[in-house]
């Protein structure tokens, strides 16, 4: 079986997989790394959203031969040590989460977002499509404003 | 362990408060009754006793249909009383008070709000706190069941009795520590503080309090002019551990389970006839397959490995009892079910309309996952269980085990709204783990819970009100549905509250229980008609209010405009009760009831009444894109009672109008030949954030007795404001729901 090498959170990180095995289940089942959730397996509700390379992805549809030689960052890797990450303080300040099942999802959509654009619109806030079934969507929405205001 | 009765309180005298309007004399006199436990450090468990529960229970079923005098959250703490004890607290060396609590943590908060009370009387910090779910415990017998919306309510007294008793015995200890007596000293941060200044942790007094079987100091809960935590806007306990990943799902877990998923039918409740595993047997990481009656399950070293090998079984189905069953079918055997009104209408104007529901499901966004270790003589079950004596009885009779030896661990879980009040997982786990003699982690993909999962049952209802003079005379609701599965113990709860949910049945028994009309409109009639259609059906957010209620606050407008009178001041001359109108009041004055709006939008309100809470909602709709109506704005006002966290409170209100409004304009399921079409949150619209409102006020109103519940009670309101706000944008009245078929 071939392996990838890839860094995740930081680290450098070398698995055996199949080349399509799709990331979300190298992350949680081989690494045990499991911030990233299972919630559809299909890319919809986009609860298992990492960065690669810095932006959003879904890794239930991203084989892990793709991610070889890249960045992978999961919830896990988002704060600086006990540092929270801004969105991540944001996310407190406005106790968004209710089950908190999708908020690791959630808040690297909002990260990536806020990475690429500063100072998001309620608009582009909205082009956000991953799925909160307790509907924290308008603390999510407050959350990143006053991420984006730090 | 032997427990020594030391105490005896009347826990409602002791606050000094006047019992809320909506609590039934004789629950007032309901005592709990604190107990040291013999340990070496501090632990004290509260039990419930009340000599007024036979009488109770005898007025409670003579008042059956008339629910705003005993309702289901009332029958559910009537039945939580004669049993052992519910809550216990322990206070270690390190000074942290663990905190035992028999409910589910789904995202409600109860933790939080546990946490808070707990603190509160104990003069701790939050921080100090630690909030643990109880596995299941058999001796709790009926209550142990996170439902109703009932558990602060449950909860908020005893939780409160526990932890001032075991403050009085630190208090005690420091006081023979020191010397001096016991009424001088007081508390806070977690340390008693004697009148010289000397002080003593709470940990460090655990072990000499331990001993103090008679408190130098009444145990008695603060009076809530003093309360510095219950009351306060504070965060989720939990927020850091979700923020940062750390907060464990079943899922995830560090226990060496291999991953299972389960193949099953086609059609609802289909089953296997043959299968031909062959092929699946020999694809990478398969470690085994298990037939079982649900499906054929497959177990792999990774999920990927176990769905690709379920995905090659080659299997034939039988495809159950609702073949060839499609919505239309439903429908009218649901409208055959509701009878028509044959009595022509006394008055001169009748208001007559008949609504229809499609099935909704839970979907929580953590689908049903369970962990299960089964070994020959004894097992190990992890689930996010609402129900987990039952869901633990199930496991031991599934795997032939005697009860006692199956431990079910209660895990935080990702969303329920009813669903995981059933524990199918947790079955199918077990025997999964017994077949193939090793841990596993079973887990349905979303496409099974949306296919195979519990379902709110489609309805149909004919509603009709007669007026006469400006008044309605009468007002008559008959409500066809499925029968609503409630084998999950609450059957059983209400049947140890002295009710006969046998003759008529549980669901008629919930039924007159929850539904009530909160108007004068003269003699008021709702039935319930079951039609027997072999779906999966449960308990979702609000049970049968969800459509109900949700149909009268429709049918309220309508009227209003058949009278050609402005909806809010009916409501307002017709309401009940005072403290519905004033919640009304609250929205209609903060959301600006009636200021000038463009076409085809336009504002909307109902308002709800239920588990000693009530609620009002406006909403603003924009349906100028009639593909796509969007809630622009949610105002909300709520009273119940005593909100102990009022920013969870808020969080309850602001997420169920989500709920509320997906489930009204567009998020429905469909079945086609007694299968169902949808298969994720691709084709089960679901909102999401270009579907939120920009705006949500909520108004809590101040504190006016003890707390009611409030995790189901917005979504009434807020289904039927949206569909109020659609009628006056688009000037046609929704009749069937969800609004985009």
């Amino acid at each position: 079986m071939p392996t990838f090498t890839f860094t995740l959170n930081g680290s450098l990180t070398t698995v055996t997989s199949p080349a399509d095995r799709p990331l979300l289940w190298v992350l949680r089942d081989t690494l045990g790394v499991t911030g990233p959730k299972y919630g559809c397996g299909v890319g919809v509700c986009k609860a298992c959203t990492s960065h690669l390379d810095g932006s959003a992805f879904n890794p239930c549809i991203t084989p892990v031969d793709e991610c070889a030689g890249r960045d992978v960052t999961t919830i896990e890797g988002l704060a600086d040590g006990d540092t929270l990450h801004p969105v991540q303080q944001a996310w407190i300040d406005e106790d968004v989460a209710q089950c908190g099942f999708c908020q690791p999802g959630q808040i690297m959509a909002a990260a990536a977002l806020l990475a690429r654009n500063p100072a998001p619109t309620d608009a582009d806030i909205d082009a956000i499509d991953n799925v909160c079934r307790c509907g924290t969507y308008f603390r999510i929405r407050s959350a990143i404003h006053r991420a984006a205001g730090r | 362990m032997s427990v020594t009765p030391d105490e005896a309180r009347d826990a409602h005298a002791a606050r000094g408060e006047s019992p809320s309007p909506s609590v039934v004399p004789g629950i007032s006199r309901r005592r709990f009754l604190a107990y040291l436990v013999a340990a070496p450090l501090l632990t004290v468990v509260v039990k419930a006793v009340d000599d007024t529960l036979l009488p109770l229970a005898d007025r409670a079923e003579a008042a059956l249909g008339v629910s705003n005098v005993v309702d289901l959250s009332d029958a559910l703490t009537l039945a939580a009383l004669p049993t052992a004890y519910l809550l216990k607290i322990e206070i270690t060396p390190e000074g942290r008070a663990v905190v035992h609590v028999p409910r589910a943590e789904v995202g409600q908060g109860i933790t939080t709000a546990m946490g808070i009370v707990a603190a509160e009387e104990l003069d701790a910090g939050l921080d100090v706190v630690d909030v643990v779910l109880d596995d299941a415990r058999p001796e709790l017998l009926w209550n142990q069941l996170t439902g109703g919306s009932n558990s602060v309510h449950s909860l908020y007294t005893p939780m409160r009795t526990v932890a001032a008793a075991a403050r009085a015995r630190l208090v005690t200890a420091a006081a023979r520590r020191f010397g001096v007596d016991a009424r001088g000293l007081v508390t806070r941060d977690a340390t008693v503080v004697a009148p010289d200044g000397r002080t003593a942790t709470y940990g460090s007094l655990s072990a000499e309090a331990a001993q103090i079987t008679t408190p130098d100091v009444p145990p008695t809960p603060k009076d809530p002019s003093r309360f510095t935590l219950i009351g306060q806007p504070t965060t989720r306990l939990d927020a850091r551990d979700i923020v940062t990943g750390k907060a464990e799902y079943a899922l995830d877990l560090p226990i060496a389970g291999a991953p299972t998923v389960v193949a099953r039918a086609p059609t609802i409740g289909g089953t296997w006839r043959a299968v031909d595993d062959s092929t699946a047997r020999t694809m990478p990481g398969v470690l085994g397959i298990a037939r079982i009656p649900s499906g054929v399950a497959v177990t792999a070293a990774t999920f990927d490995q176990a769905q690709a090998a379920r995905d090659a079984l080659r299997i034939t189905w039988d495809p159950g009892p609702n073949a060839g069953l499609s919505d239309a079918q439903i429908r009218s055997q649901l409208r055959a079910a509701a009878p028509p009104f044959v009595v022509p209408p006394l008055g001169s104007l009748s208001v007559s309309r008949e609504f229809d529901f499609a099935f909704a499901p839970h979907a929580p966004l953590e689908v049903l996952t369970c962990v299960a270790d089964v070994r020959p003589d004894s097992a190990e079950v992890w689930y996010g269980a609402k129900s987990p004596i039952i869901a633990s009885q199930s496991v031991a009779a599934a795997i032939g085990l005697p009860p006692d030896r199956v431990t079910l661990h209660v895990v935080r879980s990702g969303g329920s709204f009813g669903h995981r009040l059933f524990f199918e997982p947790a079955i199918e786990a077990a025997l999964v783990s017994k077949a193939l003699g090793r841990p596993v982690k079973l887990m349905w993909t979303r496409n099974d819970d949306m296919r195979h999962g519990r379902m709110r049952p489609a309805s149909h209802h004919k509603v009709r009100a007669t007026c006469l003079l400006g008044n309605v005379i009468s007002y008559d609701h008959r409500h066809a549905t499925l029968p609503v599965d409630f084998s999950h113990g609450l059957g059983e709860a209400l049947s140890a509250a002295g009710f006969n949910v046998l003759s008529p049945g549980v669901t008629q028994t919930v039924f007159a229980l929850t539904q009530s009309v909160p108007y004068d409109f003269g003699v008021a009639t709702q039935t319930l008609t079951d039609v027997p259609l072999a779906f999966p059906t449960g308990s979702w957010r609000s049970i049968y209010s969800g459509q109900t209620a949700t149909v009268n606050e429709v049918m309220v407008d309508e009227i209003a405009r058949a009278l050609k009178v402005d909806p809010v001041a009916f409501r307002r001359k017709k309401l009940s009760s005072a403290r519905t109108r004033v919640v009304l009041d609250q929205v209609t004055s903060v959301g600006q009831w009636g200021r000038p709006m463009p076409a085809g939008t336009a504002q909307g309100v109902a308002i709800h009444e239920e588990y000693k809470s009530v609620v009002a909602y406006l909403v603003e709709i924009d349906c100028r894109d009639q593909t796509h109506p969007r809630v622009t704005k949610g105002v909300c006002a709520v009273d119940v009672g005593r909100a102990v966290n009022p920013r969870g409170l808020e969080a309850q209100v602001q997420g169920v109008l989500t709920d509320a409004l997906s489930v009204t304009l567009h998020a429905g399921l469909h079945i086609d030949n007694g299968a169902v079409r949808e298969g994720s949150y691709s084709d089960y619209r679901f909102a999401r954030m270009a579907d939120s409102p920009l705006e949500i006020d909520v108004v809590v109103m101040p504190p006016n007795g003890d707390p009611g519940g409030a995790g189901e009670l917005g979504f009434p309101a807020a289904a039927a404001a949206v569909a109020n706000a659609y009628a006056r944008a688009t000037g046609a009245t929704p009749f069937s729901f969800p609004i985009a078929d």
